[in-house]
């Protein structure tokens, strides 16, 4: 046997070995990169948006990849420790939004500054935070990320404030952070977070005058998940066009569902930002997988049994594991 | 330089003490009456002045001078920057990463409107972040009753704030006590609610040399006996420390010796100091402006109650509080729903039961 196969060898190795040898590898390690055409964001007040056509590498893609299935995995390993009594109190789950964090993330620092609300987890872990210590946080133990004092909505790291309970508080503060920024002239600005269900708080509309009136480097960002708690957006807003309610502040309305869109957007506002043009609002629409929280048994999503039925999947189970919202994943990059 | 050298050989101590009188600062007389309002003034220009990361921002602060001229003369010094109008919205952006703002509220009334952040935001966020994320804020403005500004206008918060966990809350009365607590409040690390009183910012009072001087701040946590006595102790805070030490004048004629107790911080409260009083005059009188219900006089009673001074009571302890209504226009009403200097010299008189 081994004999037939070193006679081979011998004999390619006489005529074309390397034309042999190259067919038999796949074509990714001759590929470093790839060029995707992505969605048209929705402008608002703005004469041209983010590049439609984007570069993404390999390590990206793999980096991006593996940042969401641990996201994934951490969320749906949350899932099963809140049914074990493990977790107490308030557990929102952030999976089917994972492209949402890796884009921004992609496309701002560490040293920039983030607040959202109480969907955290997976903004604690791109911000810096470990698997370990958001665990034993939600755990209640002592080496969590807030030593066990702030449970499942307050986390914090370096640059990251949180994990905010009360719905919209986290607006105000985010554009504070972002007057500091201004104030210690470091170029840094602060991505602030909110949802649907949040859009409609008054405080947020204050927000959005200081921060057009004094040019914060703030982007705003509304996590269009399309409901919130139980309620439809229709049902909750007159107008769902959460990209306009800024007025006078510049908007874009982005696929939230495709890392790639959300980073190319997020790069466009953060140097909206940081060339002192003041505040910018993206509405990134997603889904999130589970219901509001873990006390919601999230049946009567209908989007889920769309998703089901696009990729053709048996259930809606396997739409929660297969990672189908968040990456764009091509044969050619695996 | 030689004829000054010269000068100073010959008259010796009088060149001296004129090359002195020069320096203005040095120069001043021992002690000066300073208003409540300049007291507060002076504190934040020298905070201002003393670190880059401190700022104002508020209603009308800036160009207008401050609603009630608290903060006149700052924005021509230090400009928009560090002295910044803010339009209409209580929920005044707090989260200053890394500087250490001072929030004004028009009155407290307002901060209603920023309740929320003032305690779930600034209050919690040390504690719920294990220590990670300190809010070194300030909250600062007019509280309680004023004249004729009726019922949601006159409302004082020292019991909502002092419920607080996070919060520190202090509560002036005299000039000394405003620019000694407002400094120890731009200083330190916790947020801090300063609840002035708009009645006493035109009211004079005197500033000790050590007050004047730009290091002088107050501890927070300490009360103040403002005056000594062994027949009762009379404890107070903000306007209602002058009412106190109004009818201790009067009782004295009588030969009843008050011991009067200015708390200056809600929280913490300095307990102690009204323990050791109580133990020694054996009776004890609260006034507050607020409401009764779950207010300062309240506590007071309970801690007493649990403390080792309880058993050196000699009657209950009694409460002089606002009234239990919302705050009325009419005068004659308004007055009669405040503690007044006669109230509270029936107060001691039935707790001493004379």
């Amino acid at each position: 046997m081994l004999a037939t196969i070193a006679s081979v060898f011998r004999v390619s190795a006489q005529r074309n070995g390397a034309a042999l040898i190259m067919s038999a590898r796949t074509f990714t390690d001759f590929t470093t990169q790839a060029t995707f055409e992505i969605k048209k964001c929705d402008l608002f007040k703005l004469d041209e948006g983010p590049a439609t056509q984007v570069v993404l590498t390999r390590d990206e893609g793999l980096q991006y990849y593996r940042t969401i299935q641990i996201m994934r995995r951490m969320e749906l390993k949350a899932d099963q420790l809140y049914k074990q009594k493990m977790i107490r109190g308030f557990c929102h789950l952030y999976d089917g939004q994972e492209a949402c964090a890796v884009g921004l993330e992609a496309s701002i620092n560490l040293s920039d500054h983030l607040i959202t609300a109480y969907r955290a987890h997976g903004y604690t872990y791109t911000r810096g935070g470990t698997v370990k210590e958001i665990m034993a946080e939600l755990t209640g133990r002592r080496g969590g990320i807030a030593k066990g004092k702030g449970g499942s909505m307050h986390m914090y790291c370096k640059n990251f404030y949180g994990g905010n309970g009360i719905i919209g508080a986290q607006v105000p503060l985010g554009a504070g952070v972002a007057l500091a920024c201004k104030y210690l002239g470091n170029n840094e600005l602060c991505v602030c977070l909110y949802g649907d269900g949040a859009a409609n708080q008054g405080q947020i509309f204050e927000t959005y005058n200081m921060a057009a009136l004094w040019k914060l480097p703030v982007i705003f960002v509304c996590e269009n998940n399309r409901y919130g708690m139980g309620t439809s957006v229709e049902r909750a807003a007159a107008s769902t066009d959460y990209y306009k309610r800024g007025e006078f502040i510049p908007g874009l309305r982005v696929d939230g569902m495709d890392v790639l869109c959300v980073r190319e957007a997020t790069r466009f506002a953060a140097d909206h930002c940081r060339s002192g043009k003041g505040p910018i609002l993206m509405e990134l629409q997603t889904y999130r997988y589970h219901g509001h929280s873990m006390s919601d048994p999230g049946l009567r999503f209908l989007h889920l049994t769309d998703l089901m039925l696009q990729n053709n999947l048996k259930s809606t189970a396997h739409v929660r594991r297969s990672g189908k919202c968040a990456v764009r994943v091509t044969p050619s990059l695996c | 330089m030689a004829a000054s050298l010269r000068c100073f050989l010959r008259s010796g101590k009088n060149t001296v003490s004129a090359l002195q009188r020069r320096d203005f600062h040095r120069s001043a007389p021992a002690a000066v009456q300073m208003t409540v309002r300049d007291a507060l003034n002076q504190a934040m220009d020298e905070e201002l002045e003393r670190d880059e990361r401190v700022f104002l921002l508020g209603e009308e602060v800036a160009q207008y001078d401050g609603a009630y001229k608290v903060s006149r003369g700052l924005w021509k010094k230090y400009g928009d920057k560090r002295i910044i109008d803010t339009p209409i919205s209580e929920i005044n952006v707090l989260l200053q990463a890394g500087l250490r703002p001072i929030c004004e509220f028009m009155t407290f009334n307002f901060s209603m409107q920023a309740i929320d952040q003032i305690i779930n935001s600034a209050a919690k966020t040390y504690y719920m972040s294990a220590g990670l994320q300190s809010v070194p804020i300030v909250f600062r403005g007019p509280n309680g009753a004023s004249a004729g500004v009726a019922a949601q206008h006159s409302q004082c918060f020292a019991a909502w704030y002092g419920h607080c966990p996070g919060l520190k809350v202090v509560s002036p009365w005299n000039s000394e006590d405003a620019k000694g607590l407002l400094k120890s409040a731009i200083r330190d690390e916790n947020p801090v609610v300063v609840l002035e009183n708009e009645l006493l910012y035109g009211v004079p009072f005197e500033m000790s040399e050590e007050a004047q001087s730009k290091d002088f701040t107050i501890p927070i946590g300490k009360a103040k006996i403002e005056r000594q006595g062994n027949s009762i102790t009379l404890v107070a805070h903000s306007r209602y420390v002058g009412h106190c030490l109004d009818a201790a004048a009067v009782l004295a004629k009588e030969g009843i010796e008050c011991e009067v107790i200015n708390l200056r911080t809600i929280r913490p409260m300095d307990v102690e100091t009204i323990e050791t009083s109580v133990m020694k005059t054996n009776h004890l009188v609260t006034v507050e402006g607020g409401w009764p219900q779950f207010g300062i006089g309240a506590e007071i009673c309970a801690r007493i109650m649990e403390g080792p001074a309880f058993n050196y009571l000699d009657s209950p302890v009694t409460r002089v509080t606002g009234v239990d209504i919302p705050m009325p226009y009419a005068k004659i009403l308004e007055d009669h729903s405040l503690p007044q200097v006669k109230d509270i010299i029936f107060s001691v008189k039935k707790t001493l039961n004379i």
